[in-house]
């Protein structure tokens, strides 16, 4: 019998049963709660007089409304200008206070986007299942857990049962060999996986990314191509747990401590792939060859190395493949066969649940240090994952260095990455965005969303073009 | 929940592959607490030509006449055909509680992102896979023909064109048997509460770190 994959192991350890067609009932360990995706799903236990299963294991914090601005934040909940929003962040205040959930306000140095804050927590430990309304939980598989988004009802689903109704996925391995380049980070890495396997290549699948470009990442890096494993259409990424993982889970306040920590270690230990563990489907990469990535189009897979042309529809053979180009291009206002270093940007973004933490913050301060922001820019936001993630930069002096650059350094939360706050961008403006998707409109109504890494956001808030970060580094 | 079993409609084709959760309802409209409502919003970057803002009344708003729903024979559409990857990006359940409201009660399509696939089971949508060759032809037949309908029927797992021709499609079983009965999943599994006890029971005993971390 072949052995198991992480995904294998993850799966049996949290089944609780099996049903004949395959749907079976998987325990959660660990549920985020955000204010977006949770209000109905309190109504509906409230409404069926249920309460939460188990308090302990769910864990909130506001991120998608909050405004970035001091002035706003200053207040608390009460200060958010736009009604709507302040009522959805006061729902969440509500329902954690009526219910018992522990919750990070607005106001506790400790709020930030559930998935900077999970993983900073120690909320998020290997071997768990972590689930949350909010795609991008595919991040927590960074610590060899088993994570994903879910929808509302499946938000009420786990408060009122702990568990999950699921099919097992399939397996498959993404390995990314060799070294990276200098000036080639792990958003270069999971935008090239993107690219090379499809917006719907990882559907149906637990992606689990490995080899030596992997292994060498940091947590933060980990975590930046899990995050981005829902692009791929696969609901799960995971990395294998190693010396990396434990190093920076020891002595965070939700983590285990003592004899308990000690016992825990030897149970993540087995938290990778069998050697003679089976994949469906195996992709492979060689990291030498990754440059830094860029996306032209209004999907993630339309990605592009700095130094390529956007793509000629002409060249489409495809009938619905040649539509979509057209559509992106006509959108996004570009030409066929024109440079990407030609597109001219309107706005930088800095941020967002894939690139707001520290070691991200530390690449593009290191790109705009003593540089100044092109006059033709109308803005260049940072924002920071977590109140945490801000004292760290400011601690570090990271904040002076955006600021006299010319970069402004805000409050943390999710902001532009989906413009629910009033960071956003105006109709037909081009913005180089460290987030995670570049659909129409999603950054605000008629905008344009360019695809980046840290680096490359702050090479193009420099330049007011995309320029390939590798060359702004060799001029030191 | 919504039971389904049988349902006969007009079909509109959506032709574009990829079609994001962010295009099938914006995020400025997931601002409200409720589960009703979304229905006008819809697909509101695609329908109209201005912004949409929320709690507004759409009623006087520009429409545009490309978007499909908004031309006259697609009037009562109650089937939505599809491309690949449909409901990709977001897990919003807004988005199938937006087709819900619209009301759409079957999507048709080669294939689906999970999670929005999952949602829709959980609000008495019906999702359809067919293979990519049967929707090509649903493309050109819905083209070719006003007030073309089709007739699904979860039951035999069917969908049934007008010519009496029936396309067999997948679904699993429990899905099934939740979507016909229209059952409350979570009275399901809380039928299943002694066993999340043991096994709580057990994994506490193995790993007793991940209980009362706080």
């Amino acid at each position: 019998m072949a052995g198991k994959t992480l995904y294998d192991k993850l799966w049996d350890a949290h089944l609780v049963r099996e049903q004949e067609d395959g749907s079976a009932l998987i325990y959660i360990d660990r549920q985020l709660l955000h204010e977006v995706t949770s209000p109905q799903a309190f109504e509906g236990l409230r409404l069926a007089g249920r309460q939460p299963w188990r308090l302990d294991a769910n864990l909130a914090t506001p991120d998608h409304n909050v405004p970035t601005t001091a002035k706003e934040r200053a207040i608390g909940v009460e200060g958010i200008e736009d009604p709507v929003s302040k009522i959805q962040v006061a729902t969440l205040d509500e329902n954690c206070d009526e219910f018992g959930i522990l919750e990070f306000k607005m106001k506790d140095q400790r709020q930030g986007i559930v998935h900077v804050v999970g993983p900073e927590q120690g909320a998020t430990l290997p071997g768990m299942t972590v689930v949350c309304g909010d795609s991008h939980t595919s991040t927590h598989g960074a610590f060899g857990a088993l994570a994903h988004g879910i929808g509302t009802s499946e938000v009420e689903h786990v408060l009122a049962t702990q568990c999950l109704i699921a099919k097992k996925m399939k397996n498959m391995l993404v390995r990314v060999d060799g070294e990276l380049g200098p000036g080639v980070s792990a958003k270069d890495v999971v935008l090239a996986i993107i690219g090379e396997i499809g917006t719907a290549g990882g559907t149906g699948y637990a992606i689990e990314f490995g080899g030596s470009a992997i292994r060498s990442l940091s947590m933060e890096g980990r975590m930046t191509v899990c995050n981005m494993a829902i692009e791929a259409g696969a609901r799960a990424g995971m990395v294998a747990v190693d010396q990396t993982t434990i190093d920076y889970v020891k002595g965070r306040p939700f983590a285990p401590a003592g004899e308990s920590w000690a016992r825990a270690v030897e149970a993540w230990a087995d938290l990778h792939s069998d050697v003679d563990a089976r994949f469906d489907e195996v992709v492979v990469l060689d990291a030498a060859t990754i440059k830094p990535q860029v996306t032209w189009g209004t999907s993630p897979e339309m990605v592009l190395p700095v130094d390529a042309r956007v793509p000629d529809p002409a060249q489409e053979v495809d009938a619905t493949r040649r539509q979509g180009v057209e559509r992106a291009l006509a959108y996004m206002g570009l030409e066929a066969n024109q440079p990407i270093t030609d597109i001219k940007l309107d706005r930088v973004f800095i941020g967002s649940c894939t690139n707001a933490r520290i070691e991200d913050l530390r690449e593009a301060a290191a790109v705009v240090k003593g540089r100044k922001v092109a006059a033709s820019l109308k803005q260049a936001l940072v924002v920071p994952g977590s109140g945490l993630v801000k004292a760290q930069a400011e601690a570090e002096g990271l904040d002076r260095i955006f600021t006299e650059a010319g970069l402004e350094w805000r409050e943390p939360g999710c902001s532009m990455c989906l413009a629910m706050n009033a960071d956003k961008l105006g109709q037909g403006e081009h913005c180089a965005s460290t987030s995670n998707r570049n659909f129409e409109g999603r950054q605000g109504f008629g905008g344009r969303t360019h695809l980046v890494s840290p680096a490359m956001a702050a090479a193009a808030a420099i330049a007011g073009h995309f320029v390939d970060v590798r060359e702004m580094l060799n001029q030191g | 929940m919504k039971s389904f079993s049988q349902h006969r409609g007009v079909v509109a084709p959506l032709d574009r592959a990829n079609v994001d959760t962010d295009m099938i309802i914006p995020k400025q409209f997931l601002k409200s607490i409720k589960r009703s409502g979304f229905g006008p919003n819809l697909f509101d970057e695609l329908r109209y030509l201005d912004e949409g803002k929320p709690d507004q009344d759409c009623s006087g708003r520009p429409k545009n006449p490309d978007f499909v729903l908004n031309q006259p024979r697609y009037q009562n559409t109650s089937i939505l055909l599809a491309r690949k990857n449909f409901g990709c990006g977001s897990s919003r359940e807004h988005a199938p509680w937006a087709l819900d409201d619209f009301g759409i009660r079957a999507i048709i399509a080669p294939s689906f992102a999970e999670i929005f696939f999952n949602n829709c089971f959980k609000n008495g949508l019906l999702p359809i896979v067919l293979k990519e060759s049967d929707v090509d032809v649903l493309f050109a037949e819905v083209g070719a023909q006003d007030g073309y309908e089709l007739e699904v029927d979860l039951e035999r797992q069917q969908v049934i064109k007008p010519d009496g021709a029936a396309l067999g499609f997948e679904i699993d079983d429990f899905r099934k048997h939740c979507l016909l009965n229209g059952l409350d999943d979570i009275g399901l599994t809380l039928q299943h509460g002694e066993e999340i006890r043991a096994y709580e029971a057990r994994r506490r005993e193995q790993a007793p770190w991940l209980f009362g971390s706080r």
